[in-house]
């Protein structure tokens, strides 16, 4: 009898630790988020004050005012539309494609594939001479150079092709094909169909790949109309340098930086908001994604 | 674990009847060779003084000499040391964290809470790595950040943390974990759901304490999915993230910040030596691949548990 209430202290010591630990830990990661939100609609004087902790202060929206004034957000909105479109167009066909094959049994050939395809894990050219032949592709500048480099990843070949062998049985073919279907028929009539769940895996892992890069961007592009969301943000957040030979008065020029840290919070949110809001909703398909990896690597 | 097909006899006949397989995997495999390979073959460049217009068989031989030319470099320690530091200190501190955290959700009995949690610690994923270093600047900011706020009001004195080389790992470690964390845990979380729940019920009976049965049960069963993510960060240990490293970059942090990722794209790409930047590369690369070998190799001799 003691023992085990002795042991009931301990799980319940346990319980409200964890309980406490972890509560905590979300706090620390929810709180610089919601202070973003907070300060981009506050008076930059009272941010800047140290005045805004819970609350709004002083509500103003002229942060926004100035992010959709100047298009450069916005063109960079469209690009990176753009980019995330194609990209998981070309991607997604790519890598159903190229998986299905290798998921078949009687596919001769797929220990070679997959070794020519995983050996690219572990080696690779490396920068110099990736960007090299990109340029000699003709590819730098053009949109090409942001979705066909990297279209493939071999993880994603990899989920995919043990999607198919584990969700799509050997029988559903055998009955297809004494009906006298083809494989690309199949493939196409038969596969696809059943493959949404992977197909909008893949597709998201493309998407927010597109919406956060800025690597690709940075070395491949230097047409400023071609720019991600990502670049402009990068000019607007890291490498903001007041135009101090533009202005005389010591008071605006306070004014100015104060109102270009509140640009620096509005653009942190019109960019981030649109992935935090439906990434609840896509949270299930990531995790099925990385757990259709992990279980048979 | 990565080939687990086995063999197939090879028949024309085979072939023939599946040659519409063949064309499903040939834009893929054109890919692989074209975007992965060929770069491969471009890594030639790193042995000789290349030249654009001859291209790379066309181009004079010099053999070692930009390695050499690297390994003689003023800051040929400086780089190996900045970069090695930010990633080991990066793999103690961040590897751990999330097996801790998923293995107290997991022991959580309200579910909403548990969801609620779980929800929220997944969301830095989703934030860039530009927006979270912004973030990192308007909060640290000497004048206006919330930080400096706080630390003014305590000592008198403000920190300009990316003016700071000694704050640049702490910087670069802590705001990892506070983006990846949450999932780091996913993958965590799966391999525990997947524990037997008669094995806890037997131990309940047999009277072990949560905390017990977290060390007998379920690090245990997650053991292998743990070897095989520390087999790939050791494996990647050279390979620190340029994105973050690059932007968190300040002349005055470069003693600490300058990797070899960085200093590749600078030599490269912005004072196009091609050659010796791509010898600079594949030195880091190839490190990377022992590491990774001899990892493997170390673990599969004390665990059953390895890549291949």
């Amino acid at each position: 009898m003691f023992r085990t209430k002795k042991k009931n202290i301990e799980d319940k010591l346990f319980d409200l630790i964890s309980y406490l630990f972890l509560i905590l830990f979300a706090l620390i990661i929810l709180y610089p988020l919601y202070l973003i939100v907070v300060a981009s609609v506050s008076d930059p004087n009272m941010v800047s004050n140290g005045q805004v902790w819970y609350f709004p202060k002083g509500f103003t929206l002229e942060g926004y005012k100035r992010i959709f004034e100047d298009n450069s957000i916005l063109l960079g909105y469209m690009n990176t539309i753009i980019y995330a479109g194609l990209g998981a167009i070309i991607s997604v066909a790519m890598t159903v494609s190229g998986a299905y094959p290798l998921s078949r049994k009687d596919f001769y050939g797929k220990n070679f594939f997959m070794a020519i395809f995983v050996f690219t894990m572990f080696f690779g050219g490396g920068l110099i001479p990736t960007y090299l032949l990109v340029k000699s592709l003709g590819m730098l500048d053009t949109v090409w150079a942001m979705v066909i480099p990297g279209a493939v990843s071999v993880w994603n070949l990899i989920i995919t092709r043990t999607f198919f062998q584990t969700n799509i049985p050997e029988e559903l073919r055998e009955a297809a094909f004494i009906d006298g279907c083809s494989d690309f028929r199949y493939f196409i009539k038969i596969i696809l169909p059943l493959s949404k769940p992977i197909i909008s895996v893949l597709a998201l892992f493309v998407i927010v790949g597109q919406w956060n890069g800025y690597f690709d961007a940075l070395i491949y592009l230097s047409n400023e109309k071609k720019y991600p969301l990502q670049l402009v943000l990068r000019n607007i957040l890291i490498q903001a340098e007041p135009q101090l030979g533009m202005m005389i008065d010591v008071d605006t020029l306070a004014a100015k930086l104060k109102v270009r840290e509140l640009i620096k919070y509005s653009a942190i949110i019109v960019s981030s908001v649109p992935l935090l809001v439906i990434y609840p909703f896509i949270q299930k398909y990531f995790v099925k994604g990385v757990m259709i990896g992990s279980i048979k690597g | 674990m990565i080939f687990p097909l086995k063999k197939i006899k090879f028949s024309f006949k085979q072939i023939l009847k599946n040659y519409q397989l063949y064309l499903l995997i040939m834009p893929t495999f054109l890919y692989f060779i074209i975007f992965k390979y060929i770069p491969m073959y471009g890594v030639l460049m790193a042995f000789e003084d290349y030249v654009p217009s001859r291209g790379i068989i066309g181009s004079p031989w010099v053999g070692l000499r930009h390695f050499v030319n690297f390994f003689n470099s003023f800051n040929f320690w400086d780089l190996i040391k900045n970069t090695v530091y930010l990633s080991v200190f990066q793999l103690i501190i961040t590897f751990p964290f999330p097996i801790i955290i998923a293995l107290m959700l997991n022991e959580l009995t309200n579910e909403k809470i548990k969801k609620t949690i779980q929800t929220i610690i997944y969301a830095p994923y989703f934030i860039s790595t530009v927006v979270l270093v912004g973030m990192m600047y308007v909060f640290l900011s000497p004048s206006s950040g919330i930080v400096n706020k706080i630390i003014e009001a305590i000592s008198g004195n403000t920190i300009d943390f990316f003016s700071a080389p000694e704050w640049f790992r702490p910087l670069y470690i802590i705001s990892s974990l506070w983006q990846g964390t949450g999932f780091g845990t996913v993958i965590y979380m799966a391999a525990l759901a997947s524990v037997d729940p008669q094995l806890h019920e037997a131990a309940i009976v047999d009277g072990a304490s949560k905390l017990k049965r977290i060390f007998v049960i379920d690090l245990p069963a997650i053991m292998p999915v743990i070897i095989i993510q520390l087999i790939l960060a050791v494996g990647n240990i050279m390979n620190v993230g340029f994105e973050k490293t690059f932007l968190m970059q300040t002349p005055l942090n470069l003693d600490v910040s300058e990797i070899i990722q960085t200093y590749v794209y600078k030599a490269g790409l912005l004072q196009a030596q091609y050659s010796f930047s791509t010898a600079v590369g594949l030195f880091n690369a190839v490190i990377n691949f022992i590491l990774l070998i001899t990892v493997n190799a170390l673990v599969k001799k004390i665990s059953e548990t390895s890549l291949w």
